[in-house]
């Protein structure tokens, strides 16, 4: 095969996974990491490292979006940043020293995870918790518009919050996936915020977690622009394609899809780092 | 919270989002320019990704890496691009730091330069290697 094909089906295939990824709303990292894994036989570090550059790529692009709902709460947001890169350093210095198998066979328990979640139905539960000593101090409660006007939250459980995004990060920086779920589980799950606020403040947090385990990955060699170019450049195409169909069309199909394939991969994953093929 | 501080919080939003897109676009263009180049270069050559060797360290630190781009190396124009994309997160911390300086805010002045600190951890030895 030379560079030229490989290039092209690299582009096509980050471009269905950034198009699904946006859609679904589980990031493309899931599918491009086995694709180029398994589909090529890339060795996973340098997948990782393609894939968090699109993670950056993906995050970045869709911010200016979010700022028009205008309910990502920066604050939030820029604390539990401490967290996630701090666990994104460690999780980029783990990845180097752990041999590749071992990687194959986290990411497919993580992938297997993250399919899990993306069926759960997600509800809205409303608290209206006033803010604790913690939450006041670092000023971690706001309002958002909803139709009913505006709703005030606040911040539960700060510290089982943060705990969580030190694994969110890690794992990101671990594995070259945003993460963008467990984020979102640290934040709707244990601090009980709006789903709504969880899921912008959480794309905020991505690229500013994946940058932090990126330098490490470019300075080890992580990084290859050959391999990167194709999948960059497709996963933000596909995602602002994403972007523009995602408003009125039903997912729900399109997840059960998505996530019957993400378990099949992660079996493969699984499989060949076991027989220690990756 | 009063109406006053929200509305500057969405305001460093705004911009920041405007930031970011341009970095994504400008550092897109970059890659695809590059990617053109390279393809034309060495489309026809095999690829070798399977095996781990790290890049050539003329890929590896910024210095090296503008150098290869004065002399129109193509993989380090797609590898500029790539750095500049890595920015984008960053630029979004450092516009946050200054965000909450002008609100007075100095609690998430601190909050940010330490996210800073740590990516500046990570980043530096790109910087400086």
């Amino acid at each position: 095969m030379t560079v030229l094909l490989f290039s092209l089906i690299v582009l096509a295939g980050s471009f269905l996974a950034g198009l699904v990824g946006s859609l679904t709303g589980l990031g493309g990292g899931v599918v491009i990491i086995p694709l180029l894994t398994l589909g090529f036989g890339v060795d996973i570090h340098y997948a990782i490292g393609a894939s968090l550059i699109s993670v950056i790529a993906t995050s970045s692009g869709a911010a200016a979006a979010y700022v028009k709902e205008g309910i990502s709460n920066i604050r939030i947001g820029m604390f539990l940043e401490v967290a996630t890169t701090l666990g994104a350093v460690g999780g980029a210095t783990l990845a180097i020293y752990a041999p590749t198998h071992i990687i194959a066979i986290i990411f497919g328990f993580v992938l297997i995870f993250s399919a899990a979640l993306s069926l759960k139905k997600k509800e809205e539960v409303m608290v209206q918790a006033n803010a604790g000593k913690f939450a006041t101090a670092l000023k971690l409660d706001s309002s958002y518009p909803t139709a009913k006007g505006e709703i005030k939250y606040s911040a539960q459980n700060i510290p089982g919050g943060f705990f969580m995004m030190v694994i969110a990060g890690l794992i990101s920086g671990l594995l070259g996936i945003g993460s963008g779920a467990l984020k979102v589980i640290a934040m709707d799950h244990f601090m009980k915020l709006p789903f709504k606020v969880s899921t912008t403040t959480s794309n905020f947090m991505i690229g500013v977690t994946a940058a932090a385990s990126a330098g490490i990955y470019m300075h080890r060699g992580y990084i290859n622009p050959g391999l990167s170019m194709p999948v960059v450049l497709g996963v933000i195409a596909g995602a602002f394609l994403g972007s523009k169909i995602l408003v009125k069309s039903e997912t729900k199909w399109l997840r059960i899809l998505f996530a019957i394939i993400i378990v099949f991969l992660a079996f493969q994953m699984i499989y060949n780092g076991i027989t220690g093929q990756i | 919270m009063n109406k006053e501080i929200e509305m500057s919080d969405y305001d460093i939003e705004a911009v920041m989002g405007k930031l970011l897109i341009t970095g994504v676009i400008i550092s897109g263009a970059m890659i695809l320019s590059g990617g053109i180049y390279y393809l034309i270069q060495y489309g026809f050559s095999i690829p070798h990704f399977k095996t781990f060797r790290g890049e050539p360290s003329n890929l590896r630190s910024v210095s090296k890496i503008i150098t290869g781009v004065i002399h129109l190396d193509s993989l380090s124009i797609i590898q500029l691009g790539l750095l500049l994309l890595i920015a984008t997160p960053i630029a979004r911390v450092i516009f946050a730091v200054i965000g909450f300086f002008m609100e007075k805010d100095f609690l998430y002045v601190l909050i940010s330069l330490i996210v800073l600190g740590i990516i500046a951890y990570s980043i530096f030895s790109v910087a400086t290697g």
